[in-house]
């Protein structure tokens, strides 16, 4: 069948099926299990997805101190060997993380922390724009797809009807949760400040018309006040001192989650305190570093600290349900194996997927690695793409959350996925 | 459900919404003359019809607009809706179209607003030649800010109050059908001109005018990639010399072609091939940006600006400040961009060039129809024989009539109403005035199990809350914060399918508490952005076009007063049209 063909019948078949599962979700007394389709599908586990936007270089995160190319292409901006001052810290003979992910190294040491190497999208757009576009959607090379993967996902698992099953942390939809299945949006600000809406004296202004209305729009009312109230309590706490004091910085003008590192603790306190919670979303930006990347210091050090602290107190919050939480950070593409003329790199190709999480076969590096000589490039200045992003994300989401091939292939649709690659990442 | 009857509601809903002496809501409800016939509620009075029709064919109801339309008449409203050009537009919607995004071509905006002309504007501004990369970061930011800002200020300025109503309903239509994300590079200063240029004169015309001026425009060629599209055995041998332009020109780019087919005329379901879609591709080959010399968009010709810059620098004296300067620059520069070709006035107005030598030469065939040309015409002509074929083709007109259908009665419209349309545009060669007239006089339109069946996009709910509170725009980016916060953000629709606007894409938990929090806001008159005061909260409720529940109703009455017109705002029926 054609390619495009396929994709149309999927859609089709897609909204078709997708339909009931929203209409029960709106429906807290429908049936629990209308989409538990395989009687295996997992109902403890969760997948966390954190989005790294603008392309982060994946050599400054997994450094390849190792080969003495890495530093002739990189005079400026390579990290230093293991050792030296800002140095890498070692992985193994060739590899080491960069220093600011320091925090991230007990998780490697106890073997639930791993990357795989040289992967990615297969469609060659250098656009962030589309590159976004197509791993979020999770069907590269083909923009008329409505929904996300992560929401196709949803549709898999058993609705358990709480209005907090998806959990969304920023401030809008992002693609790869777009759908039929709704999600909860927060912003990661220090501060939970409720909406207008969620002071007692509107709310009861508001309930008084919405409560009992037994259509979509009461039901949509009742969830959405539901999924507030309990995102507020849970994130009341204040934090440490040290954390107000980020906060300050954090709320002048737009918050970002690259600039406040309580996005992994809160996140963590969600999830462990709302066994419901399925699946979570974490975008952070400002990767895109063409200008002064820095170092062992510098933009993109700082970057990288925050998102290390963050991920690090994220898997202490969750506490025992690190156990059960797998955690994928990815990003649109990766960036130029060397640096260009302003001490930063340009759009590439090939990147890394972090894993993390219990269930993680961690401790290692995974994938396949030619080195960075030029004839080991795309184009001569990228890395290339060994393994397709989903054949890394697939079989690991559908051996975690329990899915079968045939659900695996509505999240993924149009692509044969390598399981082999994928289940090989977790832990036997 | 126990509806009851809209007058009878709106009497009630009056009454309570003052909370004040039942005899001064009374007199109250007297002077706006509206309610003098609420005893008598048939079930489809001459007021049940305005409500519906400007529910539908407007952005929803200002205040005094149902009094206004129901003297005018119904029919003489409709007509004059279906003929945007019989009715004046006050200065303050026009003044829009002064505006440098909305007035200036698309190359005229590369050149003012691009990052080429803004790097040199830079650059003679330090005399020497290293420019701080972070300063010009800033210098683009700054430049398509004020773009960006214009171009959603015209937008939401004509949405809210211009009287072409029906005309504003149509190009938020068109736009969605043509969308172009202006998320997309370049197309972030080209938007503004995409609207004004290739949708507004088209909205009420004929089918293939809009198909022919949207395709041919810069920021849907660039957003579909077709500037690229490049006959197979004619890769461009000069474009190999262009440092990061080398793999522009090398070969077929189906992606506009596809989507020509899928989304813009015949529909998924439209009876193509993907051998349709490749040959399609091979008659845009060429059909791409106005470019400088060598290939690649529209860019400035180095040589000509190093010498103009030489000039300006010897015979300038005092400094100028940074928006000056750039001013001066682009004017003094402009010449050296144009690229020494000779542009036809459709060319300059929608910013494409077609390159006869990226043109695939040989002949094809689409949906099997030879496209040839004769003689020594131009490969141009065969794309206007294509387009030709595909708004004549009888899946387009289907695929047309269905989108209309479901954006003004149901979101499953029916299929009776979808063949009149059909009917109607196959008769009058696509044109548009006469499907909507046909739209609005069908008896499918005004069936009762239609009418406020429609739940509000994101964009709506925030236009018709404008317009029914009467207020005032004076920041856009507030209001466009909230229309990314509810997943809508003007002119950002990522996926060339744009915007849905069926209620399963839009009401959702998160949704509608944003909603109300609006509601909240704009109903105090706190909305940031947004000049509001509210006197009259019952003036308000008669913006809902649909009945008020009972529930409603009663949850209003026992509000504070200040909550009132939030809650008529934040109400189930406000959601609804």
């Amino acid at each position: 069948m054609d390619r495009r063909e396929f994709l149309k019948a999927f859609g089709g078949a897609a909204l078709a099926g997708l339909a009931p599962a929203c209409l029960a979700q709106l429906l807290p007394s429908s049936a629990v299990t209308a989409f538990a389709l395989d009687g295996k599908v997992n109902t403890t586990n969760k997948v966390v997805v954190l989005f790294l936007r603008g392309a982060i270089d994946g050599l400054s995160v997994v450094v390849p101190y190792g080969d003495p190319r890495y530093y002739q292409v990189r005079p400026k901006i390579a990290i230093a060997k293991p050792g030296e001052e800002l140095g890498a810290i070692k992985l193994d003979g060739t590899f080491g993380l960069h220093p600011s992910l320091a925090p991230l190294m007990p998780l490697w040491q106890n073997k639930t922390l791993s990357f795989h190497l040289n992967c990615g999208s297969p469609d060659p757009t250098r656009s962030h724009f589309d590159a976004q576009d197509y791993m979020e959607s999770g069907v590269p090379g083909t923009k008329v797809v409505p929904s996300g993967w992560m929401n196709r996902l949803l549709s898999q698992l058993p609705n358990n009807g709480s209005p907090v099953r998806a959990l969304n942390v920023g401030t809008t939809t992002p693609r790869i949760l777009q759908g039929p299945i709704a999600s909860a949006t927060y912003a990661p600000s220090p501060k939970r400040k409720p909406s207008m809406v969620e002071s007692p004296y509107i709310a009861r202004a508001f309930e008084k018309m919405y409560d009992g209305r037994k259509d979509d729009l009461g039901n949509a009312f009742a969830q959405g006040m539901e999924a507030r109230a309990t995102i507020t309590e849970k994130l009341s706490d204040q934090g440490t001192p040290e954390q107000m004091q980020q906060m300050t910085a954090a709320d002048q003008g737009a918050i970002q989650a690259t600039k406040f590192t309580g996005f992994g603790r809160q996140l963590g306190k969600l999830i462990r305190e709302e066994p419901k919670v399925q699946v979570a979303f974490v975008d952070l930006g400002g990767f895109d570093t063409h200008v002064n990347q820095g170092n062992g210091k510098g933009q993109l050090a700082n970057h990288l600290n925050v998102l290390g602290t963050g991920l690090s107190e994220l898997a202490t919050a969750l506490g025992p349900t690190y156990q059960n939480t797998l955690v994928l950070v990815m990003s649109e593409f990766g960036r130029t194996v060397k640096e260009n003329g302003n001490a930063g790199t340009d759009h590439g190709h090939g990147n890394f997927i972090w894993m993390m999480g219990g269930a993680v076969a961690g401790g290692k590096l995974h994938g396949s690695w030619d080195g960075i000589g030029q004839n080991s490039l795309y184009e001569g200045r990228d890395l290339p793409v060994l393994t397709d992003f989903r054949s890394v994300v697939g079989p690991m989401v559908a051996e975690h959350m329990g899915l079968s091939k045939a659900q695996l292939a509505n999240v993924f649709p149009d692509y044969k996925l390598n399981y082999s690659t994928g289940t090989s990442l977790l832990k036997s | 459900m126990q509806n009851l009857k809209r007058q009878c509601c709106f009497t009630l809903a009056l009454t309570l919404l003052l909370g004040a002496p039942l005899a001064q809501a009374a007199n109250l409800a007297k002077d706006k003359g509206r309610v003098s016939a609420q005893t008598k509620s048939e079930p489809d009075s001459e007021e049940a019809k305005v409500l519906h029709l400007l529910g539908r064919a407007t952005f929803g109801p200002r205040p005094g607009e149902i009094e206004r339309v129901e003297r005018q008449g119904l029919e003489n409203y409709l007509n004059e809706q279906l003929h945007p050009e019989s009715i004046a537009l006050p200065d303050s919607v026009r003044q829009v179209e002064n505006l440098d995004a909305i007035k200036l071509s698309p190359s005229s905006l590369f050149i003012s607003y691009g990052k080429p002309a803004i790097a040199m504007a830079a650059k003679n501004d330090n005399n020497n030649t290293k420019v701080d990369k972070e300063k010009l970061k800033v210098l683009f930011k700054e430049s398509y800010g004020k773009i960006h800002d214009e171009t959603v200020q015209a937008r939401l300025v004509r949405s809210a109050y211009s009287p072409r109503e029906l005309e504003e309903v149509m190009v938020d239509f068109w736009y969605n059908h043509f969308n172009v994300s202006m998320s997309k590079g370049l197309d972030h200063v080209w938007i503004g001109s995409y609207e004004q240029a290739a949708i507004r004169p088209y909205a009420m015309g004929k089918f293939k005018d809009l198909v022919h001026a949207t395709s041919h425009h810069a920021a849907m060629l660039f957003y579909l990639d077709n500037w690229q599209n490049t006959a197979a055995r004619a890769a461009d041998p000069n474009a190999v010399n262009l440092p990061r332009k080398k793999n522009n020109f090398q070969g077929i780019n189906e992606n506009f072609a596809r989507e020509l087919m899928e989304l813009h005329t015949l529909g998924v379901d439209g009876g193509y091939s993907q051998k349709d879609v490749t040959e399609l591709a091979r008659v845009l080959t060429g059909l791409g940006l106005q470019k400088g010399s060598g290939g690649g968009p529209l860019r400035p010709n180095m040589e000509q600006l190093r010498s103009q810059r030489q000039a300006l620098r010897a015979q300038r004296g005092a400094a100028l400040n940074p928006g000056q300067r750039r001013n001066q620059v682009v004017q003094e520069y402009a010449p050296a961009f144009s690229g020494g070709i000779n542009l036809t006035e459709a060319n300059t107005r929608l910013g494409y060039y077609f390159d006869e030598s990226r043109h695939d030469q040989g002949d094809k065939i689409v949906l099997g129809q030879k496209i040839s040309r004769a003689g020594k015409s131009s490969g141009e002509q065969e794309i206007d024989q294509v387009i030709d074929l595909l708004c004549r083709h009888p899946s387009t007109a289907k695929h047309i009539s269905y989108q209309l259908a479901q954006y003004f009665v149901a979101d499953a419209p029916p299929q009776t109403l979808v063949d009149k349309l059909t009917k109607r545009y196959q008769e009058t060669d696509g044109d548009i005035r006469a499907m909507l007239d046909t739209l609005f006089h069908s008896s499918e339109f005004w069936d009762q199990k239609y009418r406020g069946a429609k739940f509000k996009s994101p964009y709506r709910y925030v236009v018709s809350s404008i317009r029914a509170t009467d207020s005032q725009i004076d920041n856009v980016k507030p209001i466009l914060g909230f229309l990314k916060q509810t997943g809508m953000p003007l002119y950002q629709c990522l996926t060339p399918d744009g915007y849905k606007n069926t209620k399963t894409a839009w009401l959702n938990p998160d949704n509608l508490i944003n909603r109300l929090n609006f509601a909240t806001a704009i109903g105090t008159g706190r909305f940031p952005g947004l000049v509001t005061n509210i006197q009259d909260p019952a003036a308000i409720a008669d913006a809902c076009t649909t009945d008020l529940s009972p529930k409603t109703i009663q949850a209003i009455k026992d509000a504070p007063d200040k909550l009132k017109a939030p809650l008529v705002l934040g109400s189930p029926e406000f959601m609804l049209y």
